[in-house]
């Protein structure tokens, strides 16, 4: 298969437009007369249904959750990144388009990288007008401020909830157009298949989980907005319902899936207490702006934070990366605090922590300045671990938290079969094999408001005349297979619970697929995710009955489907023999413990072919073309 | 630590519901209350028994899933939380707690602690937004906000959208939902245009979905996760009577009186 990115044989600063002008479109007389469907309604989904809406499109909208307002773009804290120089410290397009590349470690796709920071400006003024409270200086001018693994001051925020604030203005846009008629939603209501009829994506498959109805819907084109995998470790920040399915099951009916190895580990989040715990909860990066993080020098110091003297702490990102200090990119971030950890420095009883200090802020800012920065994150913290973290550290461990592999897409954001979508966190494209802090929520909306609405119409002008509705066999023959999956869930009537198997194959992805890797750890794990995923289909016991709202059947089908998407995350880890962003194999890293990748074998994009149950996933490659950037060793030192 | 949870089940929205009692032993005093609810349902799936259905997501308290009255108060003990950041150290070993789910005529029950808060949703499309398509816009420094302004703003934008303001009014009023995003937007200076036919419409559709009037019991700002303030009801009362009191006159149409 030849993975064609319909990128235009032009320098990257020239290819967004180039693409644009020369591709078809549909005239506003024409656009009511086709459907879309999109599926997920965070950042992505909602600012891509909510602009197709506006544009004329019939649309429906899909999400699981009882309202599109709540899916997990809600959760950033940050920020949102774009090159807009206010600060006049050398920002610009080409200088975002290089941290994300270096950010990324040379993985990800030049032209897709440059025009998500040429589109990033466009992003803010966007929100703005549509009413997004960033913050302002005094003067009523925006402020910004600083995240990991820049020397720029480009982050917008909202307090700490710029996820809420955005993800709000895409959902307000989007219910005008629901009440306008342009777009139907869906809630509660979730994907099991695409629809697939002469090779093109035809429509899906949804199960309605207040009844338990399976139901089809036909469209010309279907958009995934469905998010990342995170939760295949079981504990992520991610929300306690995010899963894999949308994604994998679209991938089954012939959707590659690019890199899936590639998971972001964040450095900042409150460590686990015990087994019980359903999920992790994340605090904001933007905390590395003035916090300070360290261990203390000797093992097992059980002093007070307070009373342990500056000599005798261990400030390592200061002392390892001196240009960078606490802010170098997430994946370093997280491997250090790995590092002290297993070196034995880690705090508490688990071991499995690191200090992130305000004392010295506090002393310069006063803390009415560090409250106004970070009021909310310091009451969180307070409300989950009843430490106060004005008086003492916060207590810190790394935890998954997003997922830069996805479904393979081209320039338009289309997946290789023709007519599919992926947008957002569930594709592949932008990030390489590291994000940087505060580039999700850019990607989403570059993605949702203004890439995927002017290149959609590329297609559907191709499919014009070809107008096809739920009455075709091809529903009807999906609908049953989807009712059949779930008979065969609720049949097995065994004995362990479907959340008993997500903790154990969470377990065995952070033991063996986490944040460091070799070659020996993911073969074990590559035999015991088929062993469990074979006692998953003899063991299994859901409650309830399929008619009805059923949480534990829902959870059963995402379970089923994490359990035969871990098995690909390991072999792709497997495959790719070099350390790269967020992916270190042991077997591969420098004297001072930095990656090591290698440009020769592996600068490519891996994107793996389902071909069938129990048959080897095939692989393809995409090289990746490194014109404007010459790829370097990342250095944050 | 040990409880006795006594939880309101109700298998349909048809169906009548009663509280019923389960035990719970051994729980670390860091549980949260919905880890603590998994665990039961753990429990109740191995013993042939259906588990209890709740809404929860991000569990870190921004999507505004989560609806429990927990012990009588909406999100349960402790101030500007949500239930999913109900941590069992809140509680005295070996107490009785009481789970129900966010009560009023509007937010019907769909199963045990499960509502149904699809009218938050018509309320908004009513006209909770700014009309700006997505596209080329202006460059925002061009049009500064005061940083206090923009602040006042923020603090009713932070509304989650839960419902704990209406499970908590007597009256079950939406007036605190409602008048944090009519101050959110009609606060800054892109949200002018809209201001009056906003509020016009959002009041009226609230009416219509059956929320109660608001009758200053202030119990909405008490229970609200983000502490929205309920002066908001009051810069929303006064835009609405605005808007109904002034005549929508045709900016363009002539002096002449007839």
């Amino acid at each position: 298969m030849k993975l064609d990115s319909k990128i235009p044989n032009v320098p990257i600063q020239e290819a967004w437009r180039t693409h644009i002008d020369s591709i078809n479109l549909v005239g506003p007389k024409n656009r009511p007369k086709y459907d879309i469907i999109v599926v997920g309604s965070g950042l992505a989904g909602a600012s891509a249904a909510a602009s197709l809406g506006a544009m004329g499109y019939n649309v429906k909208l899909f999400c699981f959750q009882d309202s599109p307002r709540r899916a997990h773009s809600i959760a950033a804290q940050g920020g949102i990144n774009a090159s807009k120089n206010y600060r006049n410290d050398g920002d610009s397009t080409w200088r975002l388009f290089y941290d994300t590349q270096k950010g990324g470690d040379f993985r990800g796709r030049e032209a897709n990288v440059y025009r998500l920071a040429e589109t990033s400006t466009q992003i803010i003024d966007q929100c703005v007008a549509q009413g997004v409270p960033f913050a302002r200086e005094y003067g009523g001018n925006l402020a910004n401020r600083s995240f990991g693994g820049v020397l720029v001051e480009r982050t917008f925020y909202a307090r700490g909830q710029t996820g809420q604030q955005l993800l709000l203005g895409a959902y307000q846009a989007l219910e005008e157009q629901v009440a306008l008629g342009k777009v139907k939603q869906y809630p509660r209501t979730e994907m099991h298949d695409i629809v697939k009829i002469d090779g093109r994506c035809r429509g899906i498959v949804v199960r309605d989980l207040l009844t338990g109805e399976i139901k089809t819907h036909s469209a010309d084109a279907v958009v995934l907005a469905t998010g990342g995998y995170s939760n295949v470790y079981h504990r992520s920040t991610n929300a306690v319902n995010c899963n894999v399915t949308a994604a994998w099951r679209a991938h089954k009916q012939g959707s590659l899936f690019a890199n899936p190895c590639f998971v972001q580990i964040h450095p900042t989040c409150i460590p686990v207490h015990g087994d019980d715990q359903s999920k992790l909860t994340l605090m904001s990066e933007s905390l590395r702006n003035d916090g300070r993080i360290w261990v203390p020098r000797k093992k097992g110091d059980d002093r007070r934070p307070r009373d342990i003297p500056e000599e005798e702490r261990y400030y390592y990102l200061e002392e390892r990366y001196p240009s960078f200090g606490n802010l170098v990119p997430r994946d370093v971030a997280s491997r250090a605090a790995k590092k002290v950890c297993d070196d034995g420095y880690g705090l508490g009883e688990t071991g499995f922590g690191v200090y992130l200090d305000f004392r010295d802020a506090i002393a310069t800012h006063g803390k009415e300045a560090i409250e106004a920065k970070y009021g909310n994150l310091f009451d969180m913290y307070k409300d989950i671990t009843a430490d106060d973290p004005y008086e003492t550290p916060f207590k810190i461990y790394p935890a998954p938290h997003y997922t830069m592999g996805g479904l393979w897409v081209d320039y338009n954001l289309m997946t290789n079969v023709p007519g599919l979508y992926a947008i957002g966190e569930v594709n592949f494209s932008d990030h390489g094999a590291n994000r940087l802090g505060a580039s999700s929520l850019m990607q989403c909306l570059a993605d949702g408001y203004f890439i995927l609405p002017q290149t959609i119409g590329d297609y559907l002008r191709d499919i014009y005349q070809q107008k096809i509705d739920e009455n075709h066999p091809e529903f009807e023959k999906h609908a049953e297979a989807v009712d059949a999956k779930i008979d065969s869930l609720m049949n097995i009537k065994g004995s362990r619970t479907p959340l008993s198997f997500q903790k154990e194959l969470g377990n065995i992805m952070w033991q063996h697929c986490g944040m460091s890797r070799n070659a020996e750890d993911l073969k074990k794990a590559l035999e015991l995710i088929p062993a469990l995923r074979k006692e998953f289909w003899s063991e299994l016991k859901v409650a309830g009955t399929k008619d009805s709202f059923n949480q534990s059947l829902e959870r059963a089908g995402r379970v089923a489907d994490f359990l035969e998407f871990a098995e690909l995350m390991c072999k792709d880890a497997l495959e790719r023999d070099e350390s790269c962003g967020c992916h270190l194999r042991e077997e591969h890293i420098h004297e001072d413990g930095e990656a090591k990748r290698d440009d020769v074998k592996f600068s490519h994009v891996a994107a793996w072919e389902w071909i069938g149950e129990n048959v080897a996933h095939q692989l393809h490659t995409e090289k990746l073309d490194h014109q404007a950037l010459k790829p370097t060793t990342r250095s944050y030192k | 630590m040990n409880f006795t949870l006594s939880i309101w089940r109700q298998a349909s929205p048809e169906a009548k519901g009663k509280m019923v009692e389960y035990k719970m032993s051994n729980v670390s005093e860091e549980t949260s209350l919905l880890d603590m609810l998994d665990m039961l349902n753990e429990k109740l799936t191995l013993k042939d028994e259906e588990p209890v259905a709740f809404d929860s997501d991000c569990r870190e308290g921004i999507c505004g899933s989560c609806s429990l009255v927990v012990d009588g108060r909406a999100h349960g003990p402790g101030k500007l939380t949500t239930s999913c950041q109900v941590f069992m150290r809140s509680f005295t070993d070996g107490q009785t707690i009481h789970l129900e789910p966010f009560r009023s005529a509007a937010l019907p029950v769909v199963k045990d602690l499960v509502v149904n808060r699809s009218a938050f949703d018509r309320v908004i499309q009513s006209g909770g937004y700014i009309s700006a398509h997505s596209g080329p816009k202006p460059e925002p420094n061009s049009m500064p906000i005061g940083h206090d302004e923009l602040e006042e703003s923020m603090d009713a934008a932070a509304c989650i959208g839960c419902g704990a303001c209406v499970a908590a009014c007597p009256n079950g009023s939406a007036m605190l939902f409602t008048a944090a995003k009519i101050g959110h937007l009609g606060l800054l200076p892109q949200g002018q245009p809209e201001r009056a036919s906003r509020a016009k419409a959002m009041v009226q559709q609230m009416d219509e979905e059956g929320f109660g009037a608001c009758t200053n019991y202030a119990e909405c700002q008490d229970a609200c996760p983000k502490g929205v303030s309920i002066k908001f009801i009051g810069r929303m009362n006064k835009d609405f009577a605005k808007a109904m009191l002034c005549d929508e006159l045709d900016p363009r149409g002539s002096m002449d009186s007839n």
